[in-house]
Parts: structure tokens; C-alpha cells; sequence
């Protein structure tokens, strides 16, 4: 029992930092960027693709023995398709200001690769159990990109978050960064971040090795 | 004719679908690493783009109207399967076609911009003329922004760049210095 919930938890939380699906995988981009101009439209988003990625991951999970190999990948898309229709009429009846916002990004959810790639790659090898919380996962980091990303562009284009102003009216907000080319500038320096972590995280694994070398000769 | 013409500059330049609308980003950033491909995907792309416009206002004129929550459903299975049929169609006829368009054909159905271009068309209530040159503004818009990343990231191989930016960093710093340009073209139309 203990192994198998070790596997679970590995599962999880394997999506929400080693295999980040942005910030790691460079997947689903296209909703990633252009939804994230303010944090409550990220927000919603990533609810949005957390419900369809779980929803889908426990169909194809246990219906895995009878779709047929050869016609698998419509059978997922059809799937994800149906989720993400109720996705979008849910939200319509619940925030339709929101909505309205997303407009045509909400559909678009059934393009976006990584929820594509989830049921390719884990959820139809794997039990209902596991890709649940595989699932969970995935959305969670997804969850985290599209905040982090939202934030940072609603903060510095806006001067507020979710709404609410930060600075007072002393602040010139960078009108470029809620608009299309503040998107790709702020993903491609956060991926700059992520680089250069990883790369003093290189040197620092490189230098200790060198250090025991040098103590084991001495 | 206006209307038409508004709409294809509109697609093409202003609210180009790649730096405007982020779309397409996966084979915009994935396969833009020489102007030769990415020439001949924009070509696969434009061509595929017309076909869907097609469907979507055959669907929505005489299917959808009947059940309006099965477009997204029918749309992508649609799409997916003209794809395929194409496919098989171009190879039967002529291989060298078939050859030069090679594995993009079949990567192209999982490119949004193809599900996003027939749910713009339809929200905007386009009729088929008015579909057909919104698909083709926005392919070949596509195509221009392709090209001109491929050319970018060419140039930039010349170069010596350090090691830390280089790879999917730079692109993405590239394509928000080449969607700020095309913020330039909004002034373009602002008397209509």
C-alpha cells in the first residue's frame, strides 16, 4: 500500500514542478498567452483546463480497453471535445462576464496539446487512480504558469491584481504588457529565469563533484 | 467589396492570428528552424485553412442550426477528417505534391489555428465569400510570420549569442519584438 501511494503522489507532483507543462514541456501554449493579460482571466482558464484534463484523463483511463488502437486519437479528441462544450456552457451560465472575455478560447481548450498529450502518454496506461492524480497534477502546474504569467502582466500593465489597484494613481502603467507582445516577452524572460537556474544549479552540482574529487585524492 | 477587403487586411496584418491572436504558436515556434519548411507548412496551412472555412459554413448553414451544442464536436471531427482525406487524396494524385507538403499535412490538424479560425467565422456570423477571405488572409498571415521568424532565427544562428538565451527564450523574446512591429499596422485602418 505504502508503494502505491508513494506512485500516486509521484504522479502528482511530477506535474507541478520537474515536468511543468510550460515552463518544462513548452506545451499549450496558444491559451497560455492569450488569456493571461489579466489574473482573474488565467484563473478561470486554468479551472477550465484542470475540469476537462480530469474529466477526460478518468474517461480514456477506464475506457482504455475498448477504443481500438487505431482510431484512439479521434476517440480522445471526441472526448475532451465533450468536456470542454460543457466547460464552456458552465461557465457561461455561471460568470458570463468572464466568458465573454475568453470568447473564443474557451473552445479552443480542445487544441491545446498537453491535455492531448496527457491522455496519449499516461492516462490510457494507466488506472483510474493514477491518472487522476496525474491529472491533477499536469492542471496544477498548469494552473501555477498561467498565474504567475497572468500576474505579472496584469501588475505591471494594470497596476492591479484581480482587480484591485496596488500603486495608487502615481503609477504609468506598461500599457504593453496586457496587450499581445508583453505575452511573449514576459513567458520568454520567465523561460530565461528557468534557464539560468537550471544552469547554477549545473555549475553547483559541478563544483561539488569537484570538490569530492579533490578531497578523495588528498 | 470593402467589407471583404477590411476583412482580409484585417486577418492578415492588424489581428494577424499568430501575434495578435496567439495562435498556431506550436508549429510557429516548433518548426520555424528553416524558411524552406516553414514556407511550405505556411503553404499546407493556407490550403487547409481554406477547406476548413468551407466546412464550418456548410456546418453551421445546414447542420448546426438544428443543435448548436455539438459545433465544437462536429467541427473538429470534421477537420480532422478532411485532413485525413486530403491526405490520401494529393498522395493518389500527385506525389511530388504529396513529397514537398510531406509530414506537415497531418501535424496541421492539431494546429489551433485551424479549430480557431472556423469558431471566429462562426461568432462573427461570416457568410461563405467573407469565410474564405478571412481564411485566406489569416493562412497567409500566418505563412508572413512564419517566414519571418524562420529568417530571424537564421540569421541569429550567425551569430554568437550566449549559451543561456539561446533556444525557446530567444524565439519568444523574437516573436514579442516582431508582434510589437505589427501593432504598428493597427493605425492602419483607424479612419473606418
Amino acid at each position: 500500500m505504502a508503494d502505491n501511494q508513494n506512485e500516486a503522489y509521484e504522479a502528482f507532483i511530477k506535474g507541478i514542478w520537474r515536468d511543468n507543462p510550460v515552463f518544462v514541456q513548452v506545451l499549450g501554449m496558444c491559451p497560455m498567452l492569450a488569456v493571461t493579460n489579466s489574473a482573474i482571466n488565467a484563473v478561470a482558464m486554468g479551472g477550465a483546463t484542470l475540469f476537462v484534463l480530469v474529466g477526460s484523463s478518468i474517461l480514456v483511463s477506464s475506457l482504455k480497453q475498448w477504443i481500438p488502437k487505431q482510431v484512439r486519437i479521434s476517440g480522445y479528441i471526441i472526448i475532451i471535445a465533450t468536456f470542454v462544450t460543457v466547460a464552456d456552457y458552465t461557465l457561461l451560465a455561471l460568470v458570463p462576464k468572464v466568458h465573454k472575455e475568453l470568447g473564443a478560447f474557451i473552445p479552443l481548450i480542445v487544441a491545446n496539446c498537453m491535455i492531448l498529450g496527457r491522455q496519449e502518454a499516461f492516462a490510457s496506461r494507466n488506472t483510474v487512480r493514477l491518472a487522476v492524480m496525474d491529472a491533477l497534477g499536469m492542471s496544477g502546474g498548469f494552473m501555477i504558469a498561467l498565474f504567475s504569467l497572468g500576474a505579472i502582466r496584469e501588475i505591471l500593465g494594470n497596476g492591479s491584481l484581480f482587480g484591485v489597484d496596488l500603486f495608487g494613481e502615481y503609477f504609468e502603467p506598461w500599457v504593453i504588457m496586457v496587450l499581445p507582445p508583453g505575452g511573449f516577452l514576459t513567458l520568454g524572460l520567465i523561460l530565461l529565469f528557468f534557464n539560468w537556474v537550471a544552469q547554477q544549479k549545473d555549475k553547483f552540482v559541478e563544483q561539488v563533484a569537484e570538490a569530492e574529487r579533490v578531497e578523495a585524492d588528498g | 467589396m470593402d467589407n471583404l477587403v477590411w476583412i482580409f487586411i484585417s486577418s492578415l496584418l492588424i489581428n494577424n492570428f499568430v501575434l495578435a491572436y496567439f495562435l498556431g504558436l506550436c508549429p510557429f515556434l516548433g518548426v520555424s528552424n528553416s524558411l524552406e519548411t516553414s514556407f511550405r507548412l505556411g503553404l499546407a496551412t493556407i490550403f487547409v485553412l481554406l477547406i476548413t472555412a468551407l466546412c464550418a459554413w456548410f456546418l453551421n448553414t445546414y447542420v448546426l442550426i438544428y443543435a448548436p451544442y455539438l459545433r465544437l464536436i462536429s467541427f473538429i471531427v470534421v477537420i480532422a477528417s478532411t485532413v485525413q482525406f486530403i491526405e490520401m487524396l494529393i498522395k493518389k494524385l500527385s506525389p511530388t505534391l504529396f513529397r514537398a507538403m510531406g509530414i506537415f499535412l497531418p501535424l496541421i490538424t492539431t494546429n489551433c489555428a485551424i479549430l480557431g479560425l472556423a469558431i471566429f467565422a462562426t461568432n462573427r456570423g461570416y457568410g461563405l465569400l467573407e469565410g474564405i477571405v478571412f481564411a485566406l488572409g489569416a493562412g497567409i498571415g500566418f505563412t508572413l510570420a512564419m517566414v519571418l521568424l524562420a529568417g530571424l532565427r537564421e540569421e541569429s544562428e550567425l551569430s554568437d549569442i550566449p549559451r543561456l538565451i539561446q533556444g525557446i527564450a530567444m524565439n519568444l523574446i523574437i516573436a514579442g519584438i516582431l508582434s510589437m512591429a505589427f501593432m504598428g499596422f493597427a493605425g492602419l485602418f483607424s479612419a473606418t
